[in-house]
């Protein structure tokens, strides 16, 4: 795990499985009704964000295009809008992870919104530029209630890795 | 994440250069969203992939149609009598008319016999459940628990108890995309009531529908039925589709702004019938077929105008 300037513990290193059940949960609570409130977060974008900063090497584009793709037949909009938006946010949020990671964590939810909006805003130009209508500025607010999130979700992506292998009162890390 | 204090840089392993996936999957991700958008032949695909993850929504909408059966359990036992109570008496007053339905329509083809009309199209279809609406925010769409396996195609009219839905417009295994037809821009060709003056109404994207093209002196009243038309070989005729509710008249414009509201429960949940295709249309005549490709569009459009002429 890379070291970052403000934690105090060493992490355990990630178990892809955790990675792969994470982001099928988060595409699960997209197909929830609840999807359709206004202001809900796209939480597989979020998920994605989240692993691209921490694990850029096991999650990258091919991952973003291949949950793209699901989200795109799901929510039947048409295919490649979703692909498009997730691989440049895989793309950005590795290249910037180096960075992102040596703030505290309300800094780097401050940082993350900015991604997420352009996320939204991607599907928004791509889908205006042959024709839709604009579909409300309710669709902005979703993106920055996700970078809230960004707090609470690094707290329990990040709990199977706090856990010891073998608990060692003589060593407190 | 090997850093540089765990292991050796993994030099010789670690596939393309960032920049150039990034370059090919935004070339494929942009391939096939104008390949999507302008041919529509990646329904393969979309299928196959519908195939994983249709089951998956079905599961994940099963908490919300389960508290919505809580519900209708909790509402309890009056006002399931009273609803019962409302639709006999509903039944009782439609009584008169369909019980001579039969007779009427017997009648009605002998007479088409004798004046040698076509014989009127009977509507047939199968009822289909509405699973979820789709997530897109900026289409009206609807997907129902019928498709290829019930023999569902695309662009097979849906309606519900009152008038027009809207068209099936994607076919999955096991299911089916409705477009309604307040999505932006769906087109259905109908025809007022009140002067049999025809006319296309598209929809809006907010929930209403307008009539366009129509000229600003033309003969439509707030209050209006619209019925289907059936001159486009899709919807039977005399199906209600929309309502006037608005008409904005301005000596400025050649053409009345007309605002309409859909009949059906077109945003409710529920079941929809989905009418069986038509028979298809004569075909079109020789002469408009053979024009020049070029202006086509323009060819489209002077006969109508012809027509509304006519009409007025």
């Amino acid at each position: 795990m890379q070291p970052t300037f403000s934690s105090s513990r060493i992490l355990q290193p990630v178990r892809p499985w955790f990675i792969f059940f994470s982001l099928i949960m988060a595409v699960v609570l997209n197909f929830l009704p609840t999807a359709h409130w206004s202001g809900m977060p796209d939480w597989v974008a979020l998920v994605l964000c989240f692993w691209s900063v921490r694990e850029f090497r096991r999650v990258g584009m091919g991952w973003a295009f291949v949950l793209g793709l699901l989200m795109d037949v799901a929510d039947g909009s048409v295919l490649g809008q979703h692909c498009f938006a997730y691989v440049l946010l895989a793309y950005v949020s590795a290249s910037l992870s180096r960075r992102f990671l040596w703030f505290p964590l309300a800094q780097q939810a401050l940082q993350v919104m900015p991604l997420l909006v352009a996320t939204q805003v991607i599907q928004v130009l791509m889908r205006l530029a042959v024709g839709a209508d604009f579909p409300g500025w309710g669709f902005f607010v979703a993106p920055l209630i996700a970078s809230l999130l960004w707090i609470p979700a690094t707290f329990i992506l990040l709990l199977p890795q706090y856990q010891p292998v073998e608990q060692d009162p003589d060593r407190p890390i | 994440m090997a850093g540089i204090n765990h292991a050796p840089p993994p030099f010789f392993k670690q596939g393309p250069a960032p920049l150039a996936l990034l370059t090919f999957y935004i070339a494929i991700s942009l391939a096939i969203f104008v390949v999507d958008l302008r041919f529509r032949s990646l329904e393969l695909l979309r299928q196959s992939i519908a195939l994983v993850v249709d089951p998956v929504q079905r599961v994940a909408q099963t908490p919300g149609s389960l508290v919505d059966y809580a519900a209708t359990y909790l509402q309890g036992l009056q006002a399931l009598q009273k609803e019962n109570s409302e639709l006999k008496h509903a039944q009782l007053s439609t009584a008169p008319n369909l019980q001579r339905l039969a007779q009427l329509e017997a009648e009605n083809d002998r007479l088409r016999k004798l004046l040698t009309v076509k014989e009127r199209e009977k509507a047939n279809g199968q009822v289909a459940q509405i699973l979820y609406t789709a997530r897109d925010p900026f289409s009206r769409k609807v997907i129902v628990d019928k498709g290829q396996q019930s023999g569902i195609t695309a662009g097979q009219p849906a309606i519900d108890e009152t008038g027009v839905v809207g068209q099936v417009t994607r076919v999955f295994p096991f299911s089916a995309e409705i477009t309604l037809i307040t999505d932006k821009d769906q087109a259905v060709p109908i025809q007022v009531v009140r002067n049999g003056q025809r006319s296309v109404v598209f929809g809006l994207g907010n929930g209403q529908l307008e009539l366009r093209y129509m000229p600003a002196n033309a003969d439509i009243q707030v209050g209006d039925l619209l019925v289907t038309s059936g001159l486009d070989g899709v919807y039977l005729p005399g199906f209600p589709v929309a309502k006037v509710v608005n008409i904005e008249r301005d000596s400025a414009y050649s053409f009345a702004r007309i605002f309409c509201v859909p009949i059906a429960g077109v945003e409710n949940f529920g079941e929809v019938m989905v009418l069986d295709p038509r028979t298809p249309l004569p075909a079109a005549p020789p002469d408009s077929a053979s024009r020049g490709s070029d202006s086509s569009e323009k060819n489209g459009q002077r006969p109508k105008k012809k027509r509304a002429a006519k009409g007025n």
